[in-house]
């Protein structure tokens, strides 16, 4: 691109001036790529987004788990004990610690409020564990502990991480299709514009090859056109798509998924990519293009 | 026939003594021009190199036969168009005569046999070939087209535009002068009359002092008079060396020609290309 762009715009405007100008295949095309910067922005802010998101679950709630223990009130301290202990020498399992009731209490608030009668209830004691790397083998454990202590239940919160931190992940492939799609639809916009433009301009073509112009200063005048146009559609939307994520509210600190969708740090740099890519994709379809329809004359 | 137009010829004649290109006096004078001083030395050395590797032709024809699909229209054609001869092509409207010049400038391709341009087979050449041999060959189409929206001038000079050379705007006025043009340098081509364009198409067609002039009908829609001035025009260039081919009707035009310097008649008929008798 470094090389091409500026080739493209030192060509002679006399090159420009052989083909008509033409408003409303101008129009189309600076819309168009104008447009498609501005979802290109949106889906890259999204992929983007959501990649974050994706690690932010993974990370998270990756290395802790939970050990229910569900038993009569008078087993309940024992298991616990025999849980602790069989925790103790299970490899893989950095600390492992019973929750107190105070903490439980803590837990339990925000449900059923201050007043709960937590040690009149028989509630289940959790014991809270953290994974070392590399960790431990959940389906072994849950054997050792039905062996154990039979009314604890391993909770390793992956049941419900892992749907999450896929469809985060999911939700990273579909903005990048997205963004491919986006290419594709302009590459084919494009390509329809500039085919129309060397359909309304066959007899400028006929003449051209008459007096001796050769294929390449023929395709320069449209591809040239084309790039810039497109550039400039795309510059605009890139713009103004970039400034509505600016203006969108901050994230708040829980990282809601909605305000967390924009760009952070070096990410700002990746939106300004798209206008060069997407006078690449025109300066190529055009190009294409151009030489189809001259490859058809003599 | 030749004393019903003697009048004219007569008075073609007095104009034709009178009146000489100006811009081509100042290719001799001055040696700057359309046809700068470095295009006859060119155009000698080319001549010079042709005899060495034993080359005479600009275009040959040999053994060409050419059809649009359907039936022959021309079967087995031979010739060669020498480095400066001046030769006319003739033959009834639908003979062949628009096709034999697309021929003869790689517009189209023969069906049978073989055209060479400047000793190049014109089914190898490639487009680029193609649009190379078209700076060396002025066309005048029968048709005349041009950039609807660009002037006249442009127009004229687009040969040098598309090759990314620059012409002596004084020698385009010149030349637009020459060929009654002048004043209409900035009309657009849709607003000329059918003698204007095709004045317009010469005026490009030589613009780059091309090595060959092939024009179909130049004065099909001229008065007698602008005809001359064409024929004046295309005489001067032959006897720079030019090799020329004009299709015409125009008997007239023909005789003019002849009492003027040894052009030769080619006709097209039953589908074969043929030198005409010396009774033309
Ligand atoms: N593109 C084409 N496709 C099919 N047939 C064609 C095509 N161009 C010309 N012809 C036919 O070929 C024949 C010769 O055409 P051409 O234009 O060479 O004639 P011409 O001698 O120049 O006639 P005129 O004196 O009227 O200009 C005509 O019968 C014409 O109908
Ligand atoms: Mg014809």
């Amino acid at each position: 691109m470094k090389l091409v762009l500026p080739a493209l715009l030192a060509a002679d405007r006399q090159a420009d001036r052989v083909v008509p100008p033409s408003g409303f295949t101008a129009q189309l095309t600076l819309f168009t790529s104008g447009s498609m910067a501005f979802l290109a922005v949106f889906a890259l802010a999204l992929s983007l987004a959501s990649g974050r998101l994706a690690d932010r679950w993974a990370s998270a709630l990756a290395g802790t788990a939970t050990i229910r223990i569900s038993a009569p009130p008078e087993q309940l301290d024992t298991q616990v004990a025999a849980v602790l202990a069989l925790l103790s020498t299970t490899p893989g399992i950095a600390s492992a610690r019973a929750l107190d009731s105070a903490e439980q209490r803590a837990l339990l608030e925000p449900w059923f409020g201050p007043d709960l009668p937590i040690d009149a209830l028989p509630l289940p004691r959790l014991i809270e564990l953290a994974e070392a790397s590399p960790g431990y083998d959940s389906d072994g454990l849950r054997l050792r502990l039905a062996a154990e202590a039979p009314g604890a239940v391993l909770d390793d919160h992956t049941r419900w991480r892992r749907p999450m931190a896929q469809a985060a992940e999911r939700l990273r492939l579909l903005g990048a299709l997205s963004l491919f799609l986006i290419a594709g639809s302009t590459a084919a916009m494009i390509t329809l514009a500039a085919n129309s433009a060397l359909a309304a301009n066959l007899p400028v073509i006929r003449v051209l090859r008459l007096v001796g112009a050769k294929d390449a200063y023929i395709v320069r005048a449209f591809v040239r056109r084309f790039t810039l146009r497109a550039l400039t559609g795309a510059a605009i939307g890139t713009v103004l798509a970039m400034i509505g994520i600016a203006l969108l509210p901050r994230a708040d600190a829980a990282g809601a998924f909605l305000t967390g969708l924009g760009f952070e740090g070096a990410g700002w740099l990746l939106p300004l990519l798209l206008p060069p890519v997407v006078s690449i994709l025109a300066f190529a379809a055009t190009r294409a293009a151009a030489f189809r329809t001259l490859k058809g004359l003599t | 026939m030749l004393t019903n137009t003697s009048n004219d010829v007569a008075q073609g004649q007095e104009f034709v003594g009178h009146g000489k290109p100006l811009f081509l006096r100042r290719i001799r004078n001055t040696g700057r021009s359309v046809l700068p001083v470095r295009d006859c030395i060119r155009l000698r050395f080319a001549q010079f190199c042709r005899h060495a590797m034993g080359g005479h032709r600009v275009i040959a024809f040999e053994n060409v036969g050419f059809n649009y699909g359907g039936g022959e229209l021309l079967s087995d054609v031979s010739l060669r168009l020498a480095p400066g001869s001046f030769h006319f092509l003739t033959g009834p409207s639908g003979a062949g005569k628009s096709t034999f010049l697309k021929l003869a400038y790689a517009e189209l391709r023969p069906t049978a046999g073989r055209v060479s341009i400047f000793d190049r087979d014109a089914r190898m050449m490639t487009r680029d070939d193609v649009a190379l041999s078209r700076r060396r060959i002025g066309v005048v189409h029968q048709d005349c087209q041009f950039l609807d929206h660009l002037p006249l001038a442009t127009n004229v000079a687009l040969p040098l535009t598309v090759a990314s050379r620059t012409g002596d705007a004084q020698d385009l006025t010149a030349l637009l002068d020459w060929v009654g043009l002048g004043k209409l340098a900035d009309a657009l081509p849709p607003q000329l009359s059918g003698g204007e364009r095709q004045r317009a198409a010469l005026a490009r067609a030589i613009i780059m002092s091309p090595d060959v002039i092939l024009a179909d009908e130049p004065t099909g829609n001229l008065d007698w008079e602008m005809s001359l001035r064409l024929l004046t025009l295309l005489v001067e260039l032959n006897r720079m060396g030019k090799t020329i081919l004009i299709a015409t009707h125009d008997m007239n035009l023909i005789r003019q020609a002849k009492s003027q310097l040894a052009a030769r008649v080619l006709r097209i008929q039953n589908r074969r290309v043929q030198l005409a008798g010396a009774d033309l």
